[in-house]
């Protein structure tokens, strides 16, 4: 008898320790050192001293809220637009896309063959002053003689959707794909309209794509900074930005640690809220 | 002008640079850690190695073979191989990666690494022993320090630190886009301007220009001069006069044509390239900022010294910063701190020698200001700055 078959019991155990492992090793352990140094006090110059200095805490969310919550903002519009457009173009792959689909697909991961940097400077040359878009805008009078795109929050916001959109569109794809296309057929044949079976079948089917796309997008989008970096003005800048600058620029270690929880949290309350508003179980696509 | 070979020497160093940067990048990453770094003796006995970190472009090339010929050269007088690696992009970032050892007492396993004088990073180096004294009587060329630099209030006695390459913070403007713009006032106060301008990030570029146009002296700040530099940068922001605050990306924006003009440094609009876009040293002066050597905790002070010896043989130095067309070799085209380089560099290359960005005249010199390197420390002033540009 071999030793897994006398310990059966441990055998999952022994199966979950890597992950287990890797994830204490490189998420628990690092973020218990940023909880340490985030009630740090002291600089640079003289040194830092654990003290339970909560007041990095209430510094950061008195002199930062208006980048916090800009942070959620552009993250929450840009998670939006990415779902509005991704969705009809998951839709028309999934049911439409016959054997191009994995063209297509490749389409919509194909920017990501290039880096994030270059992507998005690729957007400074979109929304140029003199670019094509911002003249268009002029001509149709949405935008003044003046007016521009870049270095406004208008341009953060696409430089993020653009980002993100894959993230978005590919579990979009994953969970209309896996919809039986019978049962839209039953709909029809029951005398639900296009629209009606759409409605009543398609979309629920389809929301643990939603659930997992949103959160896939509006996690790292709350906590991105190049797009405002590169794309925004000076009124722009997100979290992202303040802890980038507090901890390279300012070698305030404490301070950026605890902004970075703080988003954490906002983070993780705004996901729970949404949970609670659509349901656990589309979290985890125990509906399908 | 004579900078048209200039140009497209720079380009081609850069597809160079770009080349020259990964494979010593990945040797020093596998393996550079035993050999020098070792000692940090004062024994004249030279290492094998000299590990040098500096920053991207900033040595001559080969553009046929790919190497480096003053440190092939360095290596044929000496035999010390330079282990050179481009790993510096930014101060901030590179004192992230280097601290926690350093401040653990542990070795970088560098002999020599290179900071702007315009950050508070080299000062802070200084201040908190994390780098070695200089070994003197291993250079004697010394003496042919440029005396503008021979006594800088981070390191009054060049104990600690020599400089590698200078350049200028000035304004670039686009002579299609807008008449000339020549000083501060009009960047930041021209109606026509407003949202066609950037202010650099680097707290002590953007306030040595503005100081200056206010009548102060940026290499002694005080409170009151801080706050009147501060207040009108931040106005000219809250107007929307400056579009944004950047480090050198602006340069890709100016030259489509989005800016009119831009707070800039000197070597940016030389790499351009681009006849409408004109770099000047502002009415009111301009700031000079200078990139320095120094020997971090554990590197072989001796060989480290030998080398900064060598790099100060006008002879060296003229060849470094010139390079030679005859053997196809680019130089630095930074300025050099080292008196006699120019003679030297005529003989190379004369358009180099020429050119007033890169061998400045006395009228320009004495127009460029250093920034107070106190200032750069003061985390009050570095916090509000820092509040604006990221606000």
């Amino acid at each position: 008898m071999s030793y897994f078959h006398r310990h059966r019991e441990l055998t999952p155990y022994l199966l979950l320790a890597p992950g287990v492992l890797f994830l204490a090793v490189f998420f628990v352990v690092p973020l218990g050192f940023l909880a340490y140094q985030s009630l740090e006090s002291g600089n640079i110059d003289f040194g830092y001293a654990f003290t339970w200095s909560w007041s990095n805490y209430w510094h950061a969310l008195r002199d930062y809220r208006a980048q916090f919550v800009r942070s959620l903002e552009y993250a929450g519009i840009a998670t939006l637009l990415a779902l509005l457009i991704s969705y009809p173009v998951a839709y028309w792959i999934a049911f439409r896309g016959g054997r191009w689909k994995n063209l297509l697909l490749l389409f919509i991961v194909a920017p990501f063959f290039v880096t994030y940097l270059i992507r998005t400077l690729a957007w400074e040359t979109i929304l140029s002053d003199n670019g094509f878009v911002v003249n268009t805008l002029q001509s149709l009078h949405v935008l003044g003689p003046s007016g521009r795109l870049l270095a406004t929050s208008t341009a953060v916001v696409t430089g993020i959707t653009y980002n993100f959109l894959p993230f978005m569109a590919l579990p979009l794809y994953v969970s209309l794909e896996q919809i039986d296309g019978r049962l839209i057929e039953a709909a029809e044949d029951l005398y639900a309209s296009k629209l009606h079976a759409f409605l009543r079948v398609t979309l629920p089917l389809s929301l643990p794509g939603v659930v997992a796309g949103t959160l896939l997008t509006f996690i790292p989008a709350a906590g991105d900074f190049i797009n405002a970096q590169l794309l925004g003005g000076p009124d722009n800048h997100m979290i992202g930005n303040v802890i980038q600058s507090k901890f390279l620029e300012l070698t305030d270690y404490p301070a950026a640690a605890a902004m970075s929880f703080i988003l954490m949290a906002a983070i993780l309350v705004a996901v729970f809220v949404y949970a609670r508003l659509v349901g656990t179980e589309q979290l985890t696509g125990t509906a399908v | 002008m004579t900078d048209q070979l200039t140009r497209r020497e720079l380009l081609q160093r850069g597809a160079a640079g770009g080349a020259a940067l990964t494979i010593p990048g990945l040797l020093a990453a596998c393996g550079g850690t035993s050999k020098a770094g070792a000692g940090s003796t004062t024994s004249h006995k030279l290492a094998k190695t000299l590990n040098f970190s500096n920053w991207t472009l900033y040595m001559d090339v080969n553009n046929k073979k790919h190497t480096n010929p003053s440190l092939i050269q360095f290596q044929k007088k000496y035999g010390v191989h330079v282990d050179y690696v481009e790993d510096i992009n930014d101060n901030a970032g590179f004192f992230g990666k280097i601290q926690g050892a350093l401040s653990r007492g542990q070795s970088i396993h560098r002999d020599i690494i290179v900071l702007t004088d315009n950050d508070r990073y080299l000062a802070l180096m200084i201040k908190k022993g994390w780098c070695e004294k200089l070994d003197k009587s291993a250079i004697p060329n010394i003496k042919n320090l440029v005396d503008v630099q021979k006594h800088p209030n981070f390191d009054p006695n060049r104990d600690y630190s020599l400089p590698w390459q200078s350049g200028m913070t000035g304004i670039a403007y686009n002579d299609t886009l807008t008449d000339p713009v020549l000083s501060i006032d009009e960047l930041f106060g021209n109606p026509k301007l407003k949202g066609k301008i950037t202010c650099l990030n680097s707290m002590g570029d953007a306030l040595t220009l503005v100081m200056l146009s206010n009548g102060d002296d940026p290499s002694k700040v005080t409170d009151r001069s801080f706050n009147a530099a501060f207040n009108r940068v931040k106005k000219a922001a809250d107007n929307k006069q400056i579009r944004q605050f950047t480090g050198n990306d602006y340069a890709p924006i100016l030259a489509r044509g989005d800016l009119s003009a831009a707070m800039s440094w000197s070597g940016d609009i030389a790499q351009l390239g681009q006849k409408q876009i004109h770099w000047n040293v502002p009415k009111d002066g301009g700031a000079l900022w200078t990139d320095n050597m120094l020997i971090p905790n554990g590197g072989n002070v001796y060989t480290a010294s030998v080398y900064m010896n060598y790099v100060y043989d006008p002879k060296v130095q003229g060849l470094m910063e010139a390079g030679d067309p005859k053997r196809n070799i680019t130089g630095i085209y930074y300025i050099p701190p080292v008196a006699g380089a120019g003679e030297w560099a005529r003989k190379y290359d004369p358009t180099v020698a020429n050119n007033p960005l890169i061998f400045p005249n006395k009228k320009m010199l004495d127009s460029v200001h250093i920034f107070d390197s106190k200032a750069l420390n003061n985390q009050k002033y570095l916090e509000q700055w820092q509040n604006l540009i990221s606000s």
